[in-house]
């Protein structure tokens, strides 16, 4: 807005759905999202434009051992068939497992590179952000959950385990090495015009871009 | 005596509008909850909605059971009532009989201060001081427990049972008393078979509504009780209450879809439960009015 001063663009909050409805409804012109298109949202004319990268890390407390996991590793323990840290190395401590609510973006992502057919155990404590989950296992040594990768340098006591080996990095997001990895989208109703085309197409530059990676995200390869 | 007449209709005919206003709200809401929730049961019977054990709006397929929920609620509502209730009761009792005025006059305020507190700062004492709390005195996995909601719950009913009750026994005519004492029962004696009892009504009637913001409590629950929708076997589990579902999932469904109606149904399980307790307190405190006349 600082190079286009006659141009306004209001950004609100709310997560991928909320956006996607609003777009629906016409209250917005672009919604951002973690997560792809659902056919039915498609049918509606909706697009989607891939404008960065997220890695979904599992973390635990920076106290825990344990360094890495098989991806099939936590699936157990979100499923909630591996119950203690010492089944996989850690130490004797029961595990107390942080998942998002079913309805966020992040745990689309979770639940489609890492959980599928399987659900998420019930027992599975729910946090509303990935802000929320940071704090919940910086606070708790049992504790075990999930967020995107730009969320790890803004919680203090919280590390990411490496998946089958990888460690989540700019270079394992971009080349696919890591396993979860997800593209964040701008959705638009139709193909953009105007202020919107313009807005989409600046994220898309490498100025836009370079924000992207201020922001803890992997830009796009 | 026209002029007398006028005056007196004109001032009916004023004021039923602005009434009725309250009441056509609270009858609009209640059609909207309804009418936005009872698509549901064009996909799922309303068998499966109450009695199914499984909340999980988004598997494939997916399950709306809203008995864990229901019970969620009613454990940490419970919890709540067990430590606000004797607390309230007694505080009232003793702020009304026992404490010297100038300590009354100083207490009675700032009790009242804090059932005005949002109820996202409880909230946000509980997750910060309680929850570690309830953890490391209890030795469990996690502090964030159907116990801990209780608490919760409890500190933010205890400002408006206690005030309530004070109230209620403030407003025990002195003659009982008198006449308690003048039979020579000690004050002890009298507070507890003469002035609770003459007080009762007004008691229960703030137990009642401390129950009400107990159950519709969302914020504060929702950050300390860990949002597992699973059947609390034990205080120390995390559980899920309703109103926590209804505040989580709104945000993110899809408008008009099962999830979308699913979550409106809960809405009318609430109003449906606050309408059974609201009628059960009513009739106990008419009855309890009748037995002394």
């Amino acid at each position: 807005m600082d190079a286009h001063p006659n141009d306004s663009i209001i950004v609100e909050g709310g997560g991928s759905g909320v956006g996607i409805a609003a777009l629906i409804d016409g209250t917005c012109d672009v919604a951002n999202s973690s997560r792809k298109l659902k056919d039915e949202e498609k049918q509606k004319g909706l697009i989607e434009h891939e404008i960065a990268l997220d890695a979904v890390c599992v973390i635990v407390n920076v106290s825990n051992p344990v360094e890495e996991l098989t991806l099939e590793q936590v699936q157990k323990i979100f499923k909630g068939e591996t119950t203690n840290w010492s089944e996989v190395g850690g130490p004797n401590l029961e595990m107390v497992v942080y998942t998002r609510e079913s309805t966020s973006g992040t745990y689309e992502t979770f639940e489609s590179k890492v959980m599928k057919p399987d659900n998420v155990t019930l027992n599975a404590l729910t946090k509303s952000s990935n802000g929320e989950m940071a704090q919940a296992v910086s606070g708790n040594r049992n504790g075990i959950g999930y967020v995107g990768i730009g969320y790890l340098a803004r919680a203090s006591d919280i590390k990411a385990l490496k998946i089958n080996g990888v460690a989540p990095t700019t270079e394992t997001v971009q080349n696919g090495t890591f396993p979860i990895s997800r593209f964040l989208y701008m959705i638009t109703k139709g193909q953009p015009e105007g202020l919107a085309k313009d807005f989409v197409d600046f994220v898309k530059s490498p100025a836009g871009q370079k924000i992207v990676e201020e922001q803890g995200f992997v830009k796009m390869p | 005596m026209k002029g007398k007449i006028r005056l007196k209709l004109s001032g009916k005919v004023l004021t039923a509008p602005f009434a009725s206003v309250s009441i056509l709200a609270v009858f609009f809401i209640f059609l909207f909850v309804f009418t936005q929730g009872l698509p549901l049961f064009n996909q799922i019977s309303p068998f499966d909605f109450l009695f199914n054990l499984t909340w999980r709006p988004t598997a494939t397929p997916p399950s709306f059971g809203v008995i864990p929920l229901i019970l969620g609620s009613l454990i940490v509502t419970l919890l709540a009532l067990l430590i606000s209730v004797p607390l309230g009761i007694l505080g009232a009792v003793y702020l009304a009989e026992i404490a010297n005025p100038k300590i009354r006059e100083l207490l009675k305020p700032a009790i009242e201060v804090l059932s005005g507190i949002p109820s996202v700062v409880y909230g946000f004492f509980g997750l910060v001081v309680l929850v570690p709390l309830v953890q490391n005195t209890f030795g469990l996995p996690t502090g964030e427990t159907a116990l801990t909601g209780g608490i919760i719950l409890a500190i933010m009913i205890l400002p408006t049972i206690l005030s309530i009750s004070e109230d209620a026994i403030s407003s025990v005519p002195v003659d009982y008393k008198e006449a308690s004492l003048a039979l020579g029962a000690t004050k002890w004696r009298t507070i507890k078979s003469v002035t609770i009892p003459a007080a009762a009504s007004g008691i229960t009637a703030g137990i009642i509504l401390g129950l009400g913001r107990a159950i519709g409590e969302t914020i504060a629950v929702m950050m300390v009780t860990g949002g597992a929708p699973i059947i609390p076997t034990s205080i120390f589990y995390p559980v899920r209450t309703l109103t926590q579902t209804i505040a989580a999932e709104m945000g993110e469904t899809v408008f008009g879809s099962t999830h979308y109606s699913a979550l409106f149904a809960i809405g009318i399980v609430l109003f449906i439960m606050t309408l059974i307790l609201n009628s059960v307190a009513i009739r106990l405190i008419k009855r309890k009015n009748g037995e002394r006349r």
